[in-house]
């Protein structure tokens, strides 16, 4: 190889290194770095008074916190938080969808009202529903009837799905853009030829249309439940994991181990368990997913 | 995609056609109406005295708006602050992340160097890791390197993108693939090549995860939660959770504050709708 091709190489993959290095550095640092000491805080057992050492337990604290109640029970509450918002906001996001895929005058404003909601962070949904769910001068708590409707948010029952409603809500905006889209995306003749086989509405839905979103509403449902299973911010301003710990996801209590107990041995687990928990959904919905879904064209 | 694409209807009866418009157009309001009421009370709130949104039965037209509450949501709940900090913070990391992930991206899509396919998949990994995840530990790192409550602790961690450099490289890939050589033919090295071609070529990308970056670090709440301790470098979107705790008789300074946070996010909403639909979308659709 002669001397300047053998050169030019070089600095090729010089430049090479210097385009992708602030990436990675960034990621070293801030992604793979903490990832590995997250594994290790877990073998360490963080003592009862601050000043005291650290114990090395190895997976003893595994154990300890996979088969504590408390733990256990946060992850319930997180899988019922998913089964309660997913669903249901997936189903809301594609029948707004629909419902705005029409030609109509003065359609586009409608669409703008249905996507609205993704202008609102869950901090800004969170304030809002907290304080029309106030049950003193709360306007949602007041239509709710009087008494039934005061303290959602304080009843064991209600707070987890009145979690869920305003998750749902401050989703339905993402939902709906994502859909509508799909919807465009399908080709027009398709639709005609289904309804010049005079097939009915209800009919079309199930064979046609619904089939052509799937890898759209399959896309949804991994986003979603990764998004449901890291949910803390609508549980920090509505309900503070309680009341009685009712709505104590897993985020929240893991915050709670690390930022308020100070237990940072039992929140680095809490953390492993939630990347293994995350890393296997995506993979089961992926298989179990992907051969029902229909990837047509 | 078809911009415009709609269901054709066939010609039936004529007054059969009406009353389904008609009775779509009810279905539609109705709906509008729902999904739009948190919002349109909150604007509403935020204009009447904390008098007027306890009584009952309650106000749903701001006949005499008071605009105060929006006064007092900079004074009384420091907004102002909350929302430079969002804007420094947020503005920094969409220009940092668009920057690495358009040099990454291009490397991988154009550049030969050893272990590329291991550094790709690196890069890939990374959006298999939540923040929440690395929370503990990161926070350990903010306090050693002294950054604890202060902008780079909201803002380093991020200067980086998983995401944008994947969505970059596989834009930059799905060019003509003969345009290398043609710039190459015209002694484009890789800078000019980048800067000249792929970069104003791939605009319409770059724009949707621009808005994409915006939206993400403009919303951020957990990792700001736990790295800041005072107003000076808080953002907004914390500075509605110390809004929240006001009392009752203030609820209106609350609602204020609620759309002054979300505000900026509405007016991109408005302005670049055509690129936050393809930034939201961007990974879902294909095509």
């Amino acid at each position: 190889m002669s001397d300047t091709r053998r050169r030019r190489r070089l600095g090729e993959a010089a430049l090479g290194y210097v385009f992708v290095l602030p990436a990675l550095a960034v990621f070293g640092v801030f992604v793979f770095y903490p990832l590995v000491k997250t594994f290790v805080l877990g073998f360490y057992r963080t003592p009862p008074f601050p000043n005291l050492p650290s114990h090395f337990v190895g997976l003893s604290q595994y154990g300890s916190v996979l088969t504590s109640p408390a733990f256990l029970d946060s992850l319930w509450r997180t899988v019922l938080f998913v089964l309660f918002t997913v669903p249901l906001g997936i189903a809301l996001g594609v029948a707004l969808a629909l419902l705005a895929h029409q030609r109509l005058a003065g359609i586009r404003i409608f669409r703008t009202i249905f996507s609205s909601t993704v202008a609102t962070s869950v901090a800004v949904a969170s304030v809002i529903f907290y304080t029309l769910l106030n049950p003193e001068v709360g306007l949602l708590s007041y239509w709710l009837g009087g008494r039934g409707g005061a303290g959602i948010l304080q009843s064991p029952t209600l707070a987890l799905p009145a979690v869920s409603v305003v998750t749902i809500w401050q989703n339905l905006g993402f939902v709906f853009i994502l859909m509508s889209a799909a919807l465009q995306s399908i080709p027009d003749d398709l639709m005609d030829a289904a309804r010049v086989d005079g097939s009915s509405m209800w009919y079309r839905f199930w064979h046609v249309t619904l089939p052509l979103l799937s890898p759209t509403v399959f896309f949804a449902v991994v986003v979603g439940t990764i998004g449901s299973f890291q949910a803390f911010g609508q549980i920090d301003l509505l309900t503070q994991g309680g009341p009685n710990n009712h709505t104590d996801v897993l985020i929240y209590s893991l915050y709670q181990q690390a930022f308020v107990f100070n237990n940072t041995g039992v929140a680095a687990v809490m953390s492993v368990l939630l990347f293994a928990i995350l890393l296997l959904l995506t993979a089961v919905q992926f298989r179990f997913f992907e051969r029902r879904v229909f990837y047509g064209r | 995609m078809a911009a415009e694409s709609h269901p054709g209807y066939g010609m039936r009866s004529h007054r059969s056609t009406l009353l389904r418009r008609l009775l779509r157009y009810v279905l539609l309001v109705a709906t509008a109406l729902v999904v739009a009421f948190p919002i349109y009370i909150t604007v509403v709130n935020a204009l009447l005295t904390p008098q007027q949104i306890a009584a009952r039965p309650p106000t749903l037209f701001p006949l005499h708006p008071h605009w105060g509450a929006f006064a007092s949501a900079f004074s009384t709940g420091h907004l102002g602050i909350f929302l430079r900090n969002s804007l420094i913070v947020t503005v920094t990391i969409t220009l940092a992340e668009l920057v690495t992930s358009a040099l990454a991206g291009y490397a991988f899509a154009f550049v030969r160097f050893p272990f590329r396919r291991t550094v790709f998949f690196l890069c890939i990994a990374t959006l298999m890791i939540p923040m929440e995840v690395t929370l503990v530990p990161n926070r350990e790192t903010i306090v050693a390197l002294g950054w604890f409550n202060s902008f780079p602790a909201l803002i380093v961690p991020f200067l980086a993108s998983g995401f944008g450099t994947f969505l970059f490289r596989q834009a930059f890939l799905g060019m003509p693939g003969d345009l290398r050589d043609a710039a190459a033919l015209d002694g484009y090295g890789h800078w000019r090549f980048m800067t000249r071609v792929v970069l104003p070529m791939n605009r319409p990308v770059i724009g949707a995860f621009a808005v994409f970056a915006f939206l993400s670090a403009w919303n951020q709440y957990l990792w700001p939660l736990v790295v800041t301790e005072t107003n000076g470098v808080r953002t907004v979107q914390i500075g509605l959770r110390q809004l929240q705790a006001l009392s009752i008789d203030q609820t209106n300074i609350i609602f204020a504050g609620t759309v002054l946070a979300a505000l900026p996010i509405f007016v991109i909403l408005v302005v670049f709708q055509k690129q936050l639909v393809r930034g939201l979308t961007a990974g879902a659709l294909k095509g």
